[in-house]
């Protein structure tokens, strides 16, 4: 009787047999791939922190120029300048517009699909809409500068080459990632909601209009603001309609550039390590922060969203 | 051995004795909590080996908790926490020092749902037992058979032990995860309102079952089914809010209870 | 206005917007079709890309980018499966998890062209590798794993928790009731999902121009030795694949049929990714006959 119940004990107490059956192993695989992700983000961070300031503290440029001065002139050797604001600007000016076209268009898609015609409607704009996001952003950029471009220039005049062209092929890029979310944010919303407005004679659209989209708005934003998150960071399809000129546009039919733009086009064009090479780290670096402020809106958002 | 310690000191027929003769678990001044709320409150009761304890009780009043403590699968809910002890083969399984593995290998579990493995019937058995080191192929078709027949399921899948178990009724899948469970050759097994989810005759299947299981093994089933508690089990212990309410034989608990709690949820005045 | 009129005009108004989503979609597909499909044909896919000549295909940029994309799913695959099981299953609620999830969150919504950049810094100027494949693939990896971690861990934690409760009662441990219960129950939900991101991967150009570079050396495609120079395996050679081909062609081509080249190519990309859009697509709608046909 004895031995039985020591036997029993042994048998349940822990035991460092655990090696062998590959428990300790498996935990160990997993938790070194999601150590991984801290590891790849840090170096990213500290690489291009380290290689973005090297503008500033090797080459002597200052800051305030380069986030407000409007000369852009990195190559010339007596008198170098380094105001990269008009690309600043231009990354700005293209997100909000883009924005500004595809978040009625995907808000109005998501409403379609979940009430206007919840029972066929996403049946049909979802896989267009996965679709969408499915072609490549050189694509989207090769149709822009072959079509877009063209009838810019032969219905307003001017390049064709502007921040219009950049800011419909943006739009069209963002669209699907707008209208995906908002379409979640609709679903999610309980149906005692529109019942509730029904009920008391609202129509349709009044329930829409009063009831549902406030309810939705703090997911809408977050929808909207990763929309602009996306277009900020676009490089390859907005440099090849854009026009890509030093300038500050004045019109939305000037060519411009953006970050992302003057990044492609000089990067392979000068010599690492040279000042007018770390000027366009100093640019990366300011992508890589304007992305940490995107996720912190987005943070933002969503802490509102629990709130409520 | 124990049967021949009993034969050799002549211990009489459990039945004729008022109270559990040969315990499997004791458990002392139970507390369970899942953050600050407290889900059971001090149970202390003594389970008897080779027979059916069943825990009733009115939804939300911590039978479930409890059995679930019994094979640490509470450990799965975040914050769960349990105080006290419960007693096994002279160690306190609520120790740390306890591998819930290795526990829950001598204390089995089957679910208020059917849950069979997306695998084979032959698979679902085998699983488990190749994980605790049985790899021969003849010695896995063995306890395959052997623990489908006690689960009363052989006749039934004997000629489709390699389809997929979803394939089964929901009877049928309950019973295969009775048979996944004494495979293992547990010693304790714990029900959790295994019938709830079934038809009646399903049902009374599984009841014929467990009664004949009893022999082997010692049963804990939690249900709702207070006919179920009355035709099946041998004890019962009535759970409210939390608290052990009373604890007897299944027969003085139905037809004569001490409190008067018990005999309200008795006789249907609430629950 | 009555309540009435308002009603129908955004209704009117909402199936506006959906066709004009819907011919958008339709305008972008014809239009790559109808000029891309007469430029495609068997010469077009087998015949090396030419610098000044009119004429060239786009062989090697085709083998390019699958192989960019084979080696970038053998770096993410097993790196993002392994971190999605640890935020579904190992993940304590605590500073560690929020360090992690933040970090995938950063990876996520890091610009692709700042990914090159870095790929640029560390793959391609520190290592001293110069333009290669090695480097396009592990900043493609970067760009890739947040999707594959998010995937895994999505899957896992739709498989029903009844599940999981089955093995750990049998006393099987976690690790195998993760790997012979709950990821088997997972897998064609993580293989659709890793399906459409080899999609994204395949049209990605922005962390290649800088990284898997803009040139791609002679080939001979009888050479399968991977370390040796002109072999089409050797992955310490710069690869230009064909999104970045059509970039390429569009903004510095000398070529004088740049147009064919870029409608052909942009076809053939738009094909391929269109195929692994409906792949994922079928084996989605496989998994959900599998998953109703369950009683």
């Amino acid at each position: 009787m004895l031995d039985q119940t020591a036997l029993a004990k042994e048998q349940l107490l822990k035991s460092k047999k655990v090696w062998t059956n590959g428990e300790v192993r498996g935990k160990i695989v997993v938790y070194a791939c999601a150590y991984f992700m801290i590891f790849a983000a840090i170096s990213i961070v500290i690489f291009l922190g380290f290689k973005g300031l090297q503008s500033f503290t090797k080459n002597g440029v200052s800051i305030l120029e380069f986030l407000t001065g409007s000369t852009w002139k990195p190559a010339d050797h007596s008198n170098p300048q380094y105001g990269a604001f008009p690309f600043i600007a231009g990354s700005l000016a293209v997100t909000l517009l883009s924005a500004f076209i595809a978040a009625p268009l995907g808000i109005g898609g998501a409403i379609f699909m979940t009430e206007i015609a919840p029972s066929w409607g996403k049946k049909l704009l979802q896989p267009v809409i996965e679709l969408l996001v499915g072609i490549p952003s050189v694509v989207y950029g090769f149709i822009g500068l072959t079509v877009l471009v063209p009838f810019v220039r032969w219905t307003f005049g001017g390049l064709g080459f502007s921040l219009l062209s950049g800011m419909i092929v943006l739009s069209i890029m963002i669209l699907p990632t707008i209208t995906s979310i908002a379409t979640d944010a609709f679903e999610s919303l309980p149906n005692s909601l529109r019942e509730g407005a029904y009920a008391v004679g609202a129509t349709r659209w009044q329930t829409i209009r009063s009831v549902l989209i406030p309810a939705a708005l703090p997911n809408l934003l977050t929808a909207v603001v990763l929309g602009m998150a996306r277009a900020f960071g676009e490089a390859l399809a907005v440099q090849m309609v854009i026009g890509n000129v030093k300038d500050l546009p004045h019109s939305l039919l000037d060519p411009s550039a953006t970050l992302t733009t003057i990044i492609t086009l000089s990067m392979g064009e000068t010599t690492f390590g040279s000042s007018e090479n770390n000027i366009l780290w100093a640019m990366g670096l300011l992508l890589l922060l304007i992305s940490f402020i995107f996720i912190l809106l987005i943070r933002y958002l969503s802490s509102r969203r629990k709130i409520s | 051995m124990i049967t021949a310690l009993k034969k050799m000191v002549d211990i009489p027929d459990k039945s004729s004795l008022q109270l559990p003769v040969e315990t499997i678990l004791s458990v002392n001044n139970l507390e369970i909590f899942y953050g600050k709320k407290r889900a059971v409150n001090g149970v202390s009761m003594k389970i008897e080996k080779n027979a059916v304890t069943a825990l009733i009780g009115p939804s939300g009043c911590g039978k479930s908790t409890f059995l679930r403590s019994i094979n640490r699968m509470n450990d799965l809910i975040p914050g769960a926490r349990a105080e006290g002890e419960i007693m096994y083969e002279g160690v306190n399984i609520l120790s740390n020092t306890i591998d819930p593995v290795a526990l829950r290998k001598e204390i089995g579990m089957v679910f208020q749902k059917p849950n069979p493995f997306p695998k084979s019937i032959y698979e679902n058995i085998a699983l488990a037992l190749k994980f605790s080191g049985k790899r021969k192929k003849s010695l896995l078709d063995e306890i395959v058979e052997d623990s489908l027949k006690k689960a009363a399921l052989w006749d039934e899948v004997k000629d489709r032990l390699h389809q997929s178990a979803m394939s089964l009724s929901g009877g049928q899948q309950q019973r295969l995860c009775i048979a996944r469970a004494i495979a293992m050759k547990p010693a304790v097994l714990l029900l959790d309102e295994p019938t709830s989810a079934l038809d009646p005759i399903s049902n009374a299947k599984i009841e014929e079952l467990i009664v004949e299981l009893k022999k082997d093994y010692s049963i804990i089933i939690v249900t709702h089914n207070m006919q179920q508690a009355a035709r099946i089990s041998d004890q019962t212990a009535f759970f409210y809010c939390g608290d052990l309410i009373e604890y007897d034989l299944t027969k003085k608990i139905f037809n004569n209870p001490t409190e008067k709690k018990t005999k309200d949820y008795i006789s249907g005045r609430f629950g | 206005m009555s309540a009435r009129t308002a009603d129908r005009i955004a209704t009117v108004v909402f199936i506006a917007i959906a066709l004009v989503i819907i011919s958008v979609l339709a305008g972008l597909l014809s239009f790559v079709f109808i000029n891309g499909m007469k430029h495609i044909s068997v010469h077009f896919l087998t015949t090396p890309s030419s610098n000044l000549l009119a004429g060239g295909g786009i062989r090697d940029q085709l083998f390019n980018s699958f192989y960019i994309l084979l080696i970038t799913m053998i770096f993410t695959v097993p790196i993002g499966v392994g971190g999605g099981i640890y935020m579904a299953e190992y993940a304590k609620p605590g500073k560690v998890t929020n360090m992690i999830r933040s970090c995938i969150e950063v990876l996520a919504s890091l610009p692709s062209i700042v990914i090159g950049m870095f790929g640029l810094l560390i793959f391609v100027t520190l290592t001293g590798w110069g333009y290669t494949i090695i480097g396009g693939s592990l900043a493609l990896t970067v760009f890739n794993l947040p999707v594959i971690v998010r995937v895994t861990e999505d899957a896992i934690r739709s498989v029903p928790a009844n599940q999981k409760e089955a093995g750990l009662a049998l006393g099987v441990t976690h690790w195998h009731t993760i790997k012979t219960i709950l990821l088997p129950s997972a897998f064609p939900a993580i293989l659709t999902g890793a399906i459409l991101a080899a999609g994204r991967v395949f049209g990605e150009a922005a962390a290649l121009l800088f990284t898997a570079g803009q040139s791609t050396g002679r080939l001979d495609y009888t050479d399968w030795n991977p370390f040796s120079q002109n072999s089409p395996l050797n992955i310490f050679r710069p690869a230009e694949t064909l999104a970045v081909h059509i970039w390429a062609v569009n903004t510095q081509g000398l070529i004088p049929d740049v147009k064919e080249v870029a409608n052909g190519s942009a076809a053939v990309l738009v094909i391929s990714v269109l195929i692994f859009n409906i792949l994922a697509r079928l084996i989605g709608r496989m998994i959900h006959r599998k998953v109703t046909a369950i009683k």
